[in-house]
Parts: C-alpha cells; sequence; structure tokens
C-alpha cells in the first residue's frame, strides 16, 4: 500500500499522519520533541505507522460478520494490550541501561544493594504495569518518560528507605539513562508485539474468538499490508534540522491552511496556538493561503504560556482547562508576558483571588492576543477552524467563542479533536501531491 | 535575548568578504572623502549643517559652502557596523526609552560615546540645524534635543503634509516664502556668504542630471531578470543622491558609471550582484515597503537571494526623493523645485498615493507580490501599513506579506522567525501560482 507522511515537528510534540492514495487518514502518531527531533520524527512516524496497522485492523475486522458488534471493543482491548506490550518492552531496556549505570565511585561498596534496589523499583513498576493500561484508566500523559518517570521516582522513594539507601543513589541512575532509552528506538519487531498483545487479549475474553470467527486471520492480513513510504514532507520548527532536502519542506503556514482545509473544506480563516507561536491564516476555498499573521518579536501568549503557568500551579497542562472552566468570574490579566505570568499569578494569589478566576483570565489573555493576531491578518470570515494543542483546552475554546461572537458575530466554528494534526495532515497531502507528481514524472 | 543565538552565528566564523561590484567601490570612496571632509572642517574652518535624508536641500546648503551631516546616515552606518547596539544601550541610559526611534537612539548614544564617525575621527559639531520637516515628527524631536546639546542655530522648514493627494499652488507659495524669509537668510548669517540663486540653478541642472540615470538605474529592475536588487542593492544606488552629493559633478559621475554597469547587466542577462556574488536563477519578484534592517543587513538579504528572491521595487528607495513618477529638480524654478522636491518626499505622502505607489509597481515591475517590513521603532513608516497591505493586495490580486524588524537596534532582529515567515510567503507565491495554472 503506498502511503505519504506528513511530520509536524513543533517545539513542544512531533505530530505524523499517514495518508493512503485516497488521502484518507490511515494513522497519526504522536510524541514529546525532547530536543531531539530526530528521535522524535522517528517516534511520531513510527506511531503513526502503528495507528495504521489499528486502521487497517478495523477494516479486516469490519468485514467479518460475526465480530460486526464486536469491533470498537477489540480494537480497544488489543490497543490497550499493545500499550502494555510497548511500555514493558521500553521498561526492559530502561531497567537494564539503570542497572550498568551502577559503577563507580559514587557507588562504591553499594553495588549489590542498588541493585537490588533497581530491580525491586522495576518489579514494582511491572507490576502496576497493566493497571496503567486497564480500561478507563486515567494516565496524566501518554508519554513513556512522562508515566514511567513518575511512577519510578515515587516507587524508589519508598524501595530506598525500606533499604536504607539514599534515595539520590536511584534517582542518579534513572536520570542518566532515560534519555538514552528514549532516544533508542524499540528492539523488538512491530508484528510480534501486535501478536503478543492479540495474545493477551483472547485469553482474557476467549468469547472473541469463540463465536467461530478468529480473530488471528484478520490481524495477521492486516499485519501483512506493507506500508510503502512513497513521499515525505515535514513542517514545523525543527524543519530545518532534519537532513530533509529542500522540496521535503513546506512552511507550516501553508500546512496548517491545508490541513484545515481538509478537515473542513469551508475554512475560510484558520487560528493555530501552537507552543511557540500562534498564526493566524486565511485561506481560499482550495485551501490556498491568502494571508498570514504570526505573533511577531515575542512569543507571549502561545502555548507555551500555559505550559508555564501549569508548572507553576504544579498541575498538568490538561487539568488548566478544566479548573478555569469553574471560573464565573475571570481576573482581568492583560500581559501575556510568559515570564511575567508566574508573578502575576503568585501576586494574585497572595490578594485572595480564586486559583479558577486567575486561569480564566489568564485564558482569556491569550485569547485576546490571538484575536488581534487574527484580526491583522483579515478579521474572521465564515467558517473559523481552531487549530493546535491550545484547541483542546475548554477553557480557551470558551473565551474565543465569546470573543469571536462579540467581534464578528455568528460565525461557524469547527474545532476537531484531532486539530493537533493539522500541519502534518497539511504537510501529508502535500506529500501526497508531491508523490503524484513523481509518479506521473517517471510515467511521462 | 532570544533574538540572538541565530543571528550571532555567522558573526563568529570569520565573515566572508562581500562582493562588490565597482560602482560600490566607487561609492565608497566618495563616502570616506565626505567623512573626511566632515572630519577635517575644525581644522579647515568650514562650516557643518545638520540635515535629514527625506527633503534635505543639499543644492541650497552648498550654495553656502556648508558641509552636510546626515545623522540618520550616521546611525545607518553604525548599525552596518554593529555599533548601533551599544549606541543604543547607551541612549537608552540617558533616558530614552525603549520605543523611540532607533536612529535616534544610536546617534543619541554615538554622540555620548564622543561622536566618531565611521572613519574612526569626531565627527563636527554642527554650526546649523536644517530640518525640513517631511511628515516625520520624530525628526522634529531629535533635532530638539540636538538644539539642546549644541545650542546652535536651527531652521525648521515646515513641509505641509499631501493629505489629498494633489500638490497645490498654495503649498508651494507658502514654501517658497519659508524659503525666502526664514531659510535663506539665516542660511546666509549663520554661513556669511551671500545667496547666488544662479549658483541654485547651476546645482540643481547637475542633480537633474543624476535623478535621469538613477531613475534608469532603478526601472532597469523591470528587465528579466532584474540586473539590480531595487531594495538591498538600492540601499547603495541611493547613497551619493540621498546623501551630500545630490547636485554635485561626483554624484552626475557615479550615476553615469552606475548605469553602464548596470545596462552591461542587462545586455548579458545577469540578475543582481549579492554579497555572495551573482544571484542564481531568479524566481521571485517583489516589491518592498518599508526600510530595511541595518544590524543584520547581509543576513536579511541573503534569505532572500538564497531562495531566488529578487526585490524590483521598493518604497525606500524613494525616500530621498521620487523621481520615478516624473519630478526633476527644475533649475527654471529654483525655489519652486525645492518646494515641489519636498512635498513629493515619500514619507510626506497620504496612505492612498503610497497604496497608489505600491501598486503600480507590482504592475509596472510585474512583481509577485508587496512584502512590509514593518520597523518596530519607526512610526512614520509603520503606521497604516496594515492597511496600505491589504488595499495592494485587493488592487492587484498579488499576495501580500508582513515581517517586523528593526532599523539599528540589532535586538529586534529574530532571525529565525523573519526567515520562517519569508519562507512561507515564498511558497504561498508558489502555491498561489500553481493555483492559477491549474484555474487556468
Amino acid at each position: 500500500m503506498k502511503t505519504y507522511v506528513g511530520i509536524d515537528l513543533g517545539s513542544t510534540t512531533t505530530k505524523a499522519v499517514l495518508l493512503d492514495e485516497n488521502c484518507d487518514v490511515l494513522g497519526r502518531g504522536i510524541t514529546n520533541s525532547r530536543s531531539n527531533y530526530d528521535t522524535a520524527c522517528r517516534v511520531a512516524s513510527d506511531e503513526a505507522r502503528i495507528d495504521a496497522r489499528f486502521t487497517l485492523f478495523r477494516r479486516e475486522l469490519s468485514a467479518i460478520h460475526d465480530l460486526e458488534d464486536k469491533v470498537d471493543e477489540i480494537l480497544d482491548a488489543l490497543e490497550r494490550a499493545f500499550r502494555l506490550e510497548q511500555f514493558l518492552e521500553q521498561l526492559a531496556d530502561l531497567e537494564e541501561t539503570c542497572l550498568s549505570q551502577i559503577a563507580g565511585a559514587r557507588f562504591a561498596g553499594l553495588e549489590a544493594g542498588v541493585k537490588k534496589a533497581v530491580a525491586e523499583v522495576f518489579r514494582r513498576l511491572r507490576d502496576e504495569a497493566a493497571a496503567l493500561f486497564a480500561p478507563g484508566a486515567q494516565r496524566k500523559s501518554d508519554f513513556f518518560r512522562d508515566i514511567a518517570g513518575s511512577r519510578y521516582h515515587t516507587l524508589a522513594e519508598a524501595v530506598a528507605q525500606d533499604a536504607g539507601l539514599a534515595y539520590e543513589l536511584l534517582l542518579n541512575v534513572y536520570d542518566k539513562s532515560i534519555i538514552a532509552v528514549e532516544n533508542r528506538p524499540p528492539a523488538g519487531g512491530m508484528a510480534d508485539k501486535f501478536r503478543r498483545a492479540l495474545d493477551r487479549v483472547l485469553a482474557e475474553h476467549p468469547d472473541y474468538s469463540a463465536a467461530g470467527s478468529d480473530p488471528h486471520e484478520p490481524i495477521e492480513r492486516a499485519l501483512a499490508v506493507e506500508l510503502e513510504e512513497v513521499y515525505l514532507v515535514g513542517t514545523g520548527y525543527g524543519r530545518v534540522t532534519l537532513p530533509f532536502s529542500k522540496e521535503h519542506i513546506r512552511s507550516e503556514i501553508l500546512c496548517h491552511g491545508l490541513g484545515a482545509h481538509m478537515m473542513y473544506p469551508k475554512t475560510r480563516t484558520v487560528l493555530d496556538i501552537g507552543g511557540q507561536d500562534t498564526k493566524g491564516i486565511q485561506v481560499d476555498g482550495a485551501g490556498i493561503v491568502e494571508n498570514f499573521q504570526m505573533n511577531d518579536r515575542c512569543a507571549a501568549g502561545c502555548g507555551r504560556y500555559l505550559g508555564y503557568i501549569a508548572d507553576e500551579m504544579n498541575m498538568g497542562l490538561h487539568e488548566l482547562g478544566p479548573m478555569a472552566m469553574k471560573s464565573d468570574r475571570p481576573a482581568r490579566i492583560n500581559s501575556t508576558c510568559t515570564v511575567f505570568a508566574g508573578a502575576e499569578l503568585r501576586d494574585r494569589l497572595a490578594l485572595g483571588e480564586q486559583r479558577e478566576d486567575i486561569l480564566a483570565g489568564l485564558h482569556r489573555a491569550i485569547i485576546l492576543r490571538a484575536m488581534s493576531i487574527i484580526s491583522r491578518s483579515g478579521g474572521v470570515t465564515d467558517e473559523f477552524t481552531f487549530t493546535g494543542g491550545v484547541a483542546k483546552n475548554e477553557a480557551a475554546v470558551r473565551e474565543l467563542k465569546k470573543l469571536l461572537k462579540e467581534n464578528y458575530g455568528e460565525v461557524t466554528i469547527n474545532i476537531d479533536p484531532d486539530s493537533i494534526y493539522t500541519g502534518a495532515l497539511g504537510a501529508a497531502e502535500f506529500a501526497r501531491r508531491a508523490g503524484a507528481e513523481a509518479l506521473q514524472g517517471e510515467a511521462a | 535575548m532570544s533574538t540572538q543565538p541565530l543571528a550571532a552565528k555567522p558573526a563568529k566564523a570569520p565573515a566572508k568578504e562581500a562582493v562588490k561590484d565597482a560602482s560600490m567601490l566607487k561609492q565608497k570612496e566618495m563616502m570616506a572623502a565626505h567623512y573626511d571632509r566632515l572630519s577635517a572642517s575644525p581644522e579647515t574652518g568650514e562650516k557643518v549643517v545638520c540635515t535629514f535624508v527625506p527633503g534635505n536641500l543639499n543644492e541650497l546648503i552648498m550654495c553656502f559652502d556648508l558641509a552636510n551631516n546626515l545623522p540618520e546616515v550616521n546611525a545607518i552606518q553604525s548599525g552596518l557596523r554593529r555599533q548601533s547596539g551599544a549606541y543604543v544601550m547607551e541612549a537608552e541610559k540617558a533616558g530614552h526609552s525603549e520605543d523611540v526611534c532607533t536612529y535616534v537612539k544610536s546617534d543619541v548614544g554615538m554622540i555620548a560615546k564622543g561622536n566618531i564617525g565611521p572613519n574612526g575621527k569626531k565627527l563636527p559639531d554642527p554650526d546649523l540645524l536644517l530640518l525640513s520637516y517631511t511628515g516625520c515628527f520624530t525628526f522634529m524631536k531629535w533635532f530638539e534635543l540636538l538644539r539642546e546639546r549644541y545650542s546652535c542655530e536651527t531652521i525648521m522648514l515646515h513641509t505641509p503634509y499631501v493629505a489629498d493627494g494633489k500638490i497645490t499652488q498654495n503649498m508651494v507659495d507658502y514654501m517658497v516664502r519659508q524659503l525666502k524669509e526664514e531659510v535663506i537668510p539665516t542660511l546666509e548669517r549663520v554661513s556669511g556668504v551671500k545667496f547666488d540663486i544662479d549658483r541654485l540653478r547651476e546645482y540643481l541642472k547637475q542633480s537633474a542630471k543624476a535623478e535621469d540615470d538613477l531613475v534608469k538605474v532603478l526601472q532597469s529592475a523591470m528587465n528579466k531578470p532584474s540586473p539590480i536588487d531595487g531594495y538591498f542593492g538600492g540601499i547603495y544606488y541611493i547613497g551619493p543622491i540621498f546623501g551630500a552629493f545630490r547636485g554635485t559633478q561626483d554624484a552626475i559621475d557615479y550615476y553615469r558609471f552606475l548605469l553602464e554597469e548596470v545596462e552591461e547587466r542587462v545586455a548579458k542577462g545577469l540578475g543582481p550582484v549579492t554579497p555572495d556574488g551573482d544571484m542564481g536563477e531568479e524566481k521571485y519578484r517583489l516589491v518592498v515597503e518599508g526600510p530595511p534592517n541595518y544590524t543584520s543587513f547581509r543576513q536579511f538579504w541573503k534569505m532572500f537571494y538564497d531562495e531566488g528572491a529578487v526585490v524590483v521595487a521598493s518604497s525606500y528607495s524613494k525616500v530621498g526623493g521620487v523621481y520615478d513618477f516624473g519630478f526633476r529638480h527644475d533649475p527654471e524654478r529654483p525655489l519652486e523645485t525645492l518646494a515641489e522636491y519636498c512635498l513629493g518626499v515619500y514619507t510626506n505622502r497620504s496612505l492612498p498615493m503610497r497604496v497608489d505607489m505600491l501598486a503600480s509597481y507590482i504592475e509596472d515591475y510585474e512583481a509577485d507580490g508587496l512584502l512590509i517590513n514593518s520597523i518596530k521603532s519607526c512610526n512614520s513608516f509603520s503606521a497604516g501599513q496594515l492597511l496600505i497591505m491589504r488595499e495592494v493586495e485587493k488592487r492587484t490580486g498579488k499576495p501580500a506579506a508582513f515581517v517586523e524588524t528593526d532599523l539599528v537596534d540589532p535586538r529586534y532582529f529574530s532571525a529565525a522567525n523573519v526567515k520562517n515567515r519569508l519562507e512561507s510567503y515564498f511558497q504561498m507565491v508558489d502555491q498561489k501560482r500553481a493555483g492559477v495554472r491549474s484555474a487556468a
């Protein structure tokens, strides 16, 4: 099967989208950019290919009459089992790496004890792993580093205490290992992981294969499909650091414009709030960019602003929106300077203002800034599509809707749950077009 | 701060010597001689007048044997030499806010640090400040600062703003009266030289000759490929005539020489000379509005020529005089022509006039679109630029884009962002072309 890859190398996350020849999305993948775009690029496209397998599984399973009403359930279980397999594989790598780090003057005389303790931490990590991927389990993040890291820190503290060891020793081996592990391609084959995951699912749900239609067969058929990468296009801030040649690079403005057009063909105005920039883009009926504005000399009021606030408040990024939603009296905050935001926050907390009101005010502030960028790009023309990481934040969306109505009246506002992939989707479509052109050229 | 890492990179490696054509070398000599003349004035006894580029009355100044010192050209020199950053900070230390025009701050800082010119010698204190006010309010404030410092005579020639797009007889009369009653008598008094109108006519005749050739040089960009860059290269081309050389034989010689050089390039079908040598294939033809950034001038230019973008026309190459719509200094009407020159200066034109001019450039030079370099600290240029952009877009149907930098404050040149926007713009032009092709 011919596939076309678009990769959006953002400052916070790297996204990949895999398209097929019919312009249908086969798979999407996302990872943290981790200041290493090579790895981020590889991991995101691997993730997109994994996701593509699930699309193929769905196609195969849906064709089997007896499984029809169970497809969602099976795929959900299979995905969780697969993520667990993946997690266990990386955990094993992390353990091995950690153990190899226990050497040198720092550990003199303590090696055996530390090794035992590290092994114990990993035993506990493995024990609780299944629960992390159980149905309905809430994870603060889907990235290995975040899940493994936070649990390692918690478990290591208890283990160190029991063993009478300094907690720092256990942290030290982790810190020395995590980056290497994160940047290493997974050792095991993809297909085998899917198979192990399927076995895990069937062991838990013998009923899936009891109906006389063994899912092994369709899954194997889907696994046998070769995903041939015909063309790749990269976009986003990290694009210049990759060994992509010029024809494989597109500006993120064009990619976001085209991506938004593909999601909502009636889109005329696009707002994208990413980690370090805010873009207002006007597109025509074919998704061609007519005009754009970006934040100018500073990145105030971009996604990173919320990240910084989350850190200041010791909250997860995705917890900010829900808390701000509780407010019905947003504080009036004008500054969108990320560095000042912390001071503003502490000052207002000290004055006794409610956390939710302050947060709502901060959300309003970034949207106000975005509104200024939109108006400078030419205002809002129906329909309006909001993309980027911040589009996932319900409090930001609430403020945006309010301000759009106040300034532009009734406008259709599109927010796709997968809007974070807009740039990558546009890039993938550029890849598809370039690939088609190249094929035509060959044929001629 | 955040703007530095990328900008600083090329500076670390020993910079490759920029490729210059013969006219550039000739101009360099002229400028060096002029700066030497200025710094030697305390010994030679020549009197010095400070004045600004837009609306400068060089022919009149020469009638009184005064040497002409242009503060904003000094600021540009400091910017190109990477000294303006320190000067700007010095001025801020003296109380000038972050938002003040950085030409002003560079000049104020340079004066505070000993007023050393580009030739490494001290620039003279002025004997006279001649402000020909052509739309930039900051110039007036700038001279108030200099007057405070030097306690010298100051002339303010007021040019009425051409709000309705037309120069009226009333406006000309008003200016001629100022010239007769204020400007010329003060020049006589300060210089001790009696005004001779025939001498002025002679200079004006020389101005017109050089102006003819300048226009031919700038309009050579209508060729495909364009033999010149009308913005980055244009900065060099306008140097002598916008500075202290308009009305001199030197200027006539320079523009004749330059024109021959450019005509040779046209005959050979060559594109512009860039600091890295001949430009490759011409892929994009742009019209640019707004002054350039001087602290990262070469890096900024490179972002264009690396992508095959050539600027075929710019408004900035008209700040010292708009000649391409027919105006020439006219020796037959010496005072009136000076008035009309001031009235027609780009900064004295209304927004609709600027829109007309840019839209006509896009048509006449067959450009792909308009790019605006909006200057953070220049209200005079920047106010209304978004409106200009939209209007030109609407009229020409060609895409426009907006980048933001500063004149000579290195802190406001964020290379990665500027490059990102330019690349997006070039790709947008590509996409538009492809769209038009497929629609056709």
